[in-house]
């Protein structure tokens, strides 16, 4: 029971472990999934091949496959940098994948005539895209791309087998200081509760805020 | 006939899979002239009006705007539509925007004037349609004629060398049709270059200068209003006409 009070410290430090890859990983996975989106419904073939070809290996890459993959393989082609950092594109490039098909099938809900009527009167493939199809897309994938990132969240945990500081390493050593398992995974439960109801309450505005009224 | 033509579509042809959907289109309209598409459905209408602007690209044959061939996709198709307005049968205005910044979008940001400027011109339009009371409304929150008026204006905004009409009183109630066939005979009587399709009769009675008569892919009939009603050549055209004006 005296665990956490125990090593409060410790679980701090997994808790900001995992916080800063979620948040981290998050912003990156939303950066390229609305982009690989934007590539996948592009008028220029090799952008949609780009984007298919993205989406396929990333969504059909076991993530701890992908995590050696890139911790393992990139150092080979002289790429170092520091694990965290490894980490957070292992995740969010795997992420982008799922925010890319969450946000075509939004950008899919929205009637073609919306897109023929921008283009009708001039606008660019860029400009219809982000003034007027994505900002009605947005609205319906508040909810999906939310699920995305709390499993997200969950996956992080991943890293903590890469030496990366994260929640559910702490079990390690908690185990080695022969406290209870069962303790010690309750209070990691709570942390990834913690995370997950906030990144929850989040979308639960966001979809107050911005989603379809009906 | 066209002294000065603006749209030229020459040799055009265009499939849908098997579907032949036009079949060698000659089509010339002048600078000022309203040219109304009638056939029944499936007859390629909608489809010839599309290709004006290439929302529909087609296979073979030209198409010229002011003298100027349809370029590929990019930005010089897009300069190109920014000069032909287009007013869709289920009217697309966008749905997150209000009404002004519906008219405005467009002028501000591929005429790339300020904000100040496009929606005092804006408002200047919904005026002129008799909707400058429903500025701050939301389309859904307008009727389907009115929707089509701000469709018009939205148009106008661009100050276009021509308009396409895509059957814009189709998805109408009864009541609502005149309002839009109103502010579209006013246009048409400012000297306003349109192509429209339609199946509105009266309309291309009193307001069109030509009737293009379109079956199976083909132009059938090209004539003036009156003509072609009264003494319709092909038997396409007089089986058409008897359907329509028995009731």
């Amino acid at each position: 029971m005296n665990v956490l009070t125990d090593n409060f410290s410790l679980y701090g430090k997994g808790l900001l472990g995992t916080v800063e890859l979620t948040v981290y990983a998050s912003l990156l996975a939303l950066v390229l999934g609305f982009l690989m989106a934007s590539f996948r419904v592009a008028p220029v073939g090799s952008l949609r091949v780009f984007g298919t070809v993205w989406v396929t290996v990333l969504r059909n890459t076991p993530l701890t496959l992908l995590f050696f993959a890139v911790l393992l393989g990139l150092p080979r082609f002289g790429v170092v940098l520091p694990f965290q950092l490894f980490a957070v594109l292992a995740l969010g490039c795997y992420t982008s994948a799922f925010i890319c098909e969450a946000v075509r099938s939004g950008i899919n809900t929205v009637p073609t005539g919306q897109g023929e009527a921008a283009r009708s009167l001039g606008m660019t493939f860029g400009q219809t895209l982000s003034l007027v199809v994505l900002p009605q897309a947005f609205r319906s994938v508040i909810p999906p791309v939310g699920s995305t990132l709390i499993a997200l969240a969950k996956n992080s945990a991943i890293a903590g087998s890469f030496s990366v500081t994260e929640l559910l390493g702490t079990y390690k050593t908690l185990n080695e200081l022969g406290y209870s398992v069962v303790w010690s995974f309750v209070w990691i439960a709570v942390g990834y509760l913690i995370v997950t109801l906030t990144i929850s309450a989040v979308f639960n505005v966001l979809e107050k805020r911005w989603g379809v009224p009906r | 006939m066209a002294v000065d033509p603006l749209i030229e579509m020459r040799d055009v042809n265009k499939h849908y899979g098997k579907l032949h959907v036009l079949k060698d289109i000659n089509l010339t309209v002048g600078r000022g002239e309203v040219v109304v598409v009638i056939g029944p459905s499936g007859s390629g209408k909608s489809t010839l009006c599309r290709a004006i602007n290439r929302l529909e690209p087609v296979e073979s044959g030209t198409i010229l705007l002011d003298g100027h061939p349809l370029p590929d996709e990019g930005r010089e198709l897009a300069k190109l539509r920014a000069e032909v307005g287009m007013v869709f049968q289920s009217f697309n205005l966008f749905a997150h925007k209000t009404v002004l910044a519906n008219v405005s979008l467009a002028p501000v940001k591929v005429r790339k004037r300020s904000r100040e400027e496009a929606d005092r011109r804006s408002r200047e339009l919904l005026e002129r349609v008799g909707l400058l009371a429903h500025a701050d409304k939301y389309p859904a929150q307008l009727s389907g004629g009115q929707q089509q008026r701000v469709a018009i204006a939205r148009a106008l905004a661009m100050e276009p060398k021509a308009l396409l009409f895509d059957e814009p009183t189709s998805a109408l109630d009864p009541e609502m049709i005149n309002e839009v066939l109103e502010v579209m005979q006013q246009l048409a009587r400012d000297g306003m270059t349109m192509v429209v399709v339609t199946h509105e009769m009266g309309f291309a009675r009193s307001a069109a200068n030509r009737v293009v008569f379109m079956a199976d892919g083909r132009i059938v009939e090209d004539r003036a209003p009156e003509e072609f009603f009264t003494a319709p050549r092909s038997e396409r055209a007089k089986d058409f006409l008897s359907k329509i004006l028995k009731h």
